[in-house]
């Protein structure tokens, strides 16, 4: 303890590129690692996936993500100090 | 890094603190719980109950796989790798945790058993193909994030036909743990509030989607919001809760809608439904025995299935007498109301199952949070 | 002083030759494994006497010792190996303490089957070290164990040096007020191993930033003679040195963690393997506490040093008698930065 950091270890990560059958190489954050895409055999070069324990264990739907963040960014609009200052 | 950083923006989190601040005024206390261990270390490691109203209460629920296992299933693994011939993998949590006599699967290892820290099934499937004399058992626990995995491997196993290939499976599910601690009576003592709404895992929920949290939310009359891991996930998690809670509704909303889908991860739950069946009952540390809570391998896959080839009988075992961690694990109790808290019991020293794993509540506790503790003390005193 | 060179017969075959047990013997395979390796390797007038010992002048002041044993694995890693890394280590830490270090002894246990090559290659990597640092390697022993009873090589160093009079650093000096600085980026040289470690194969470009700080520290010295603590972080990161600190000093810490550098590599390939950066283990930066009124000054002769570009202010001393590391969170909570338990090993959810 103290020393771990994340919790399920599932990151977002880039797929580089498909291998073999059921396998993909991921880019996460400059980091590349082999991982299994057994659970998510439609992913493509280019998708965005959750990886756990060597897993990838869902794709990342780049909308909804942007929506979430639209979602925060709005609430920001709507501050007090935001709205005092419009 | 992408799709993580901007999750983790402070000044966002200044603005959603002053929003739940305002949500939070409507009722007294508020009681959330989460049950996902990841969001029990993220809680902690973030010091998001810093920036949250004190009447809103973070409760940690029984979301860390190596806490909720009983210690009677560690000490049929450590008794499988003391006896038998063979190489027992497991993940690094699980080697620490105490078990009956002051043993643990670490000591065992020590004294000679063959036992091997793995990262992934996958690295106990390689083990067994380049070992073929030699038999190989994965000791497999996790909720439902592992448990597909884990099936993928025993597929993958039938395919090779291995002869020495064996899965001690120990998974176990979150819906009907959330409906089991929603649904306990409540009792007299410390914390005897009810939970008001349930903070919903993250990873498990990517695989079984939004759609099993449904009757419980509805039985129970509690919302369930599926929440992201990043600091601002879970606070926007917090204030989508509050709402609900001021409203009276009793929904399942998505916070992580970038991850989780209403279905879910359908292919996972295909796998896992070829491979495993349900158990009738299944003890839980801190619940008892649950009715179809947990997986075991369906007959067919019988071979695989490390309990039927080496005849392992589950024997209840008594836990610790000071420890805590079963009213813990359920959520009627903190890990600052333990008597052992940080003297007897420390990351060190464990005496049971929450404070050895980073995910249970009294590590993330001690090792991130208990400043908070003596200096309320200090000021008390 | 007898400076003709012994013939040996055959010279060792360092292409495709192995360590066997004579070399560890006492006899003519090791005084040639001695003379053609590591006497040519590092190349000085107290080697080339061939005694058992050396024997130097200290100039005048109070001696530093340190001492150091390396069992590194991977023997070879991005940036580095345990030769560069025996030499850097001891240097430092004879250095934390304010002196210039002056000599180096080696102590070798190698295993039999061991490929000279590999050897070859680390001790030349120990001799560019030394001479890159300006200290020599002076004396040393070599001892031979049977295969299976050791692993490749470990190495242990031992370094002395002198403190100039007026310095006194120490870990028990830190006073609440006292500013902290990093003299860069944390967690390289722990994350540049575990890239290469059975079980985490994955590509990246972090190499460890194995280092010999005396320079850095001259420098430091220089623009702050009364720095109150030096150390370099190593095994169990920063979080473990400021823990040390706060233990051995009587106080508390309270940091910033955006003003902890972390290079985003190491921060991606941490949150892959459920790591804290702040428990990751480097081999060329260091922590120091200092004065408030220092700390300005200090900051910049750090990063007017090639070795302290990324140096930063990452917090303060604080009156505490829990002695408590704690920290602000980027995100605006508070956490502890508690003692290392056990080893960091990666979890599941």
């Amino acid at each position: 303890m103290g020393g771990g950091l994340s919790m399920c270890l599932a990151i977002p990560a880039l797929v580089v590129r498909r291998i073999e059958a059921e396998e993909a190489l991921i880019d996460a954050g400059g980091i590349e690692k082999r991982v299994s895409l057994v659970l998510v055999p439609e992913a493509a070069a280019g998708d965005y996936v959750v990886v756990h324990a060597g897993y990838a264990i869902s794709r990342l739907d780049p909308d909804e993500a942007l929506r979430t963040l639209a979602l925060f960014a709005e609430m920001q609009r709507d501050t007090p100090e935001a709205e005092a200052a419009a | 890094m992408r799709h993580l950083d901007e999750y983790r923006d402070g000044a966002l989190a200044r603005v959603l603190a002053h929003k739940i601040a305002g949500a939070a005024q409507a009722r007294p206390q508020y009681r959330l719980m989460e049950f996902c261990g990841g969001h029990t270390h993220a809680i902690s490691r973030y010091g998001i109950v810093d920036l949250l109203p004190a009447n809103v209460n973070m409760i940690h629920g029984p979301g860390c796989p190596v806490c909720v296992l009983p210690t009677g299933r560690i000490d049929n693994a450590i008794e499988l790798a003391a006896q038998q011939p063979l190489t027992l993998c497991t993940y690094a949590d699980t080697l620490r945790v105490p078990a009956s006599g002051r043993s643990s699967l670490m000591q065992a290892k020590a004294r000679g058993a063959d036992i091997r820290m793995v990262y992934s099934v996958a690295d106990a499937l390689r083990l067994a193909q380049e070992h073929p004399a030699r038999e190989t058992v994965f000791f497999a626990i996790g909720f439902e994030t592992t448990a597909p995995s884990t099936a993928q491997a025993i597929r993958a196993a039938e395919r090779l036909q291995l002869k020495n290939f064996s899965v001690f499976c120990n998974h176990v599910l979150t819906p009907p743990a959330m409906a089991e601690i929603l649904g306990a009576p409540r009792a007299p003592g410390a914390g005897a509030a009810g939970i008001d709404g349930v903070v919903g895992p993250g990873h498990v929920s990517c695989i079984i989607g939004s759609r099993p949290y449904e009757p419980v939310a509805e039985q129970y009359r509690r919302p369930v919001v599926i929440a992201g891991f990043e600091p601002l996930d879970l606070m926007q998690t917090v204030l989508m809760l509050l709402r609900q809670i001021n409203q009276n509704r009793y929904q399942v909303e998505n916070e992580y809608t970038r991850a989780v889908t209403h279905a879910g991860n359908v292919r996972a739950q295909e796998l896992m439904a070829q491979v495993f069946e349900l158990r009738d009952s299944f003890e839980w540390r801190g619940l008892g025995e649950i009715a179809h809570s947990a997986y075991r391998l369906r007959p067919g896959y019988g071979r695989f299935d490390a309990e039927r080839r080496y005849g392992i009988a589950y024997r209840r075992a008594a836990e610790n007498k000071a420890c805590e961690c079963g009213a813990i694990l359920r959520g009627s109790k903190q890990p600052g109301d333990c008597r052992v808290f940080g003297t007897g019991c420390t990351p060190e020293h464990p005496l049971g199952a929450c404070m050895v794993s980073s995910e249970g509540a009294c590590a993330a506790h001690y090792s991130y949070g208990r400043f908070r503790e003596t200096a309320t003390a200090a000021a008390a005193a | 002083m007898n400076t003709t060179r012994l013939r040996h017969g055959p010279p060792l075959d360092f292409k495709g030759g192995c360590v066997d047990l004579s070399h560890g013997g006492g006899g003519r395979a090791m005084a040639q494994l001695i003379d053609e390796l590591f006497v040519h390797a590092f190349d000085n007038e107290w080697l080339r006497q061939m005694n058992d010992q050396a024997c130097f002048a200290v100039p005048v002041g109070r001696m530093v010792m340190a001492t150091d044993s390396h069992v590194v694995s991977p023997l070879f890693f991005p940036g580095g190996d345990i030769g560069s890394l025996s030499v850097h280590g001891t240097i430092n830490d004879v250095a934390m303490a304010g002196a210039r270090p002056l000599y180096l002894a080696a102590g070798f246990i190698l295993e039999e089957g061991f490929p000279l090559a590999q050897l070859e290659r680390i001790v030349e990597s120990m001799a560019a070290a030394a001479q890159e640092a300006g200290v020599a390697v002076v004396t040393g022993d070599t001892k031979v164990v049977e295969r299976g009873k050791g692993d490749g090589v470990f190495i242990t160093t031992t370094g002395v040096g002198v403190v100039p009079p007026g310095v006194e650093i120490s870990g028990d000096r830190a006073r609440p007020g006292d500013r902290v600085l990093v003299s860069g980026t944390m967690g390289d040289h722990g994350v540049a191993i575990m890239s290469f470690r059975e079980n985490l194969s994955f590509g990246t470009t972090i190499r460890s930033d194995t280092a010999a700080l005396h320079g850095l520290v001259a420098a430091m010295l220089q623009a702050a003679p009364g720095i109150r603590c030096l150390r370099d972080p190593t095994r169990g990161g920063l979080a473990t040195t400021l823990n040390e600190f706060a233990r051995q000093s009587g106080v508390g810490f309270f940091l910033m963690e955006s003003a902890i550098p972390v290079r985003p590599q190491v921060s991606a390939a941490c949150e892959l393997l459920g790591l804290d950066p702040l428990y990751v283990a480097n081999e060329g930066k260091l922590v120091a506490v200092c004065a408030p009124q220092d700390a300005e000054r200090l900051l910049a002769a750090m990063r007017a040093h090639p070795l302290g570009r990324d140096a930063a202010d990452i917090g303060e001393v604080t009156a505490d008698a829990r002695q408590f590391v704690q920290m602000q969170t980027a995100f605006g909570g508070t956490r502890m930065v508690d003692w290392l338990s056990g080893e960091q090993l990666p979890r599941i959810c």
